[in-house]
């Protein structure tokens, strides 16, 4: 029983380091700060929320620390990508667009004229 | 229920909340542990009311614990969705990328349901929300299929929504 547990562990632990990987190689090759979060940002929550519960299962006695972990991850880590986002979009950076569309853009332009 | 009864409701809920956080980070029944962290959480809930008033006591009602559970498993799936889809692009040679920042409006009202909603959304498969005034959430999508805010509530947003509404009221 507690072989199962830890090859389940052993087999989240390696699922959550391939997807901090692709994130990581999504980082370097998205071409703007919006597309370098979005990929970032799954790719790390579900690479670390995996990750912990794996070494979770691996340790059983941290079971129930580990799952509070990823709570706090799967609540913590989209709102600093939000952060981030809306801060980049205030210090006027430029969305990579093949076509333009930018619904966010008229927020800005009515405060300029207000 | 009136605001009193209601503020009682989130006191206990969060005070339930604090203890359990407890219970999980000592694993132990020792009566010792389980009175020092009452004490413990019952503090920081004093320390922190005003702060935390998203849910009460009746979050327990067995239809929203139903509809809680489904919304983990929803998301669950689309967490593991997205980044199925993170991977494809990143690994395929030419980037299939077309980004851009649509609207949307969501009709819940309660602010942290809100606030549910647009981590969700940027847990979900090629979209981001980058901010929310009012009810207008704004969100990089990674991918833009239409343009049209309805369109797009249907297509990023709807099927949380849904849940968030009745769980919400």
């Amino acid at each position: 029983m507690m072989e199962i547990l830890e090859y389940i562990g052993l087999a989240m632990v390696l699922i959550g380091g391939l997807f901090l990987f692709l994130g990581a190689l999504g980082i370097y090759r998205m071409p703007d700060v919006y597309n370098r979060l979005q990929a970032g940002t799954k790719a790390s929550t579900m690479g670390a929320m995996s990750v912990i519960m794996g070494v979770g299962f691996i340790e059983p006695d941290w079971f129930f620390k580990s799952l509070i972990i990823v709570v706090f991850i799967a609540i913590a880590n989209p709102l600093s990508s939000h952060a981030l986002a809306r801060g980049a979009y205030r210090a006027s950076l430029t969305p990579f667009m093949k076509k333009k569309m930018d619904a966010y853009e008229k927020e800005f332009q009515q405060k300029k004229e207000d | 229920m009136n605001t009193s009864s209601l503020s009682v409701s989130k006191f206990l809920y969060n005070w339930l909340l604090m203890f359990v956080v407890w219970l999980g980070f000592t694993t132990s029944l020792a009566p010792a542990e389980l009175i020092t962290g009452a004490i413990v959480s019952l503090i920081v809930v004093v320390m922190t009311a005003k702060y935390l008033n998203c849910c009460g006591l009746d979050i327990f009602l067995p239809n929203k614990l139903f509809y809680i559970s489904k919304y983990i498993g929803v998301f669950s799936v689309a967490l593991i969705k997205s980044n199925i889809d993170v991977a494809k692009r990143v690994l395929s040679p030419n980037l299939p990328i077309n980004p851009g920042i649509v609207e949307i409006e969501t009709k819940l009202t309660n602010e942290f349901a809100k606030m549910v909603l647009a981590n969700t959304i940027t847990l979900t498969p090629g979209t981001l929300s980058v901010d929310m005034i009012g009810s207008t959430y704004y969100i990089h999508w990674i991918d833009v299929t239409t343009e049209d805010p309805i369109e797009a509530q249907k297509e990023i947003a709807k099927q949380f929504e849904d849940i968030l509404l009745k769980i919400f009221k």
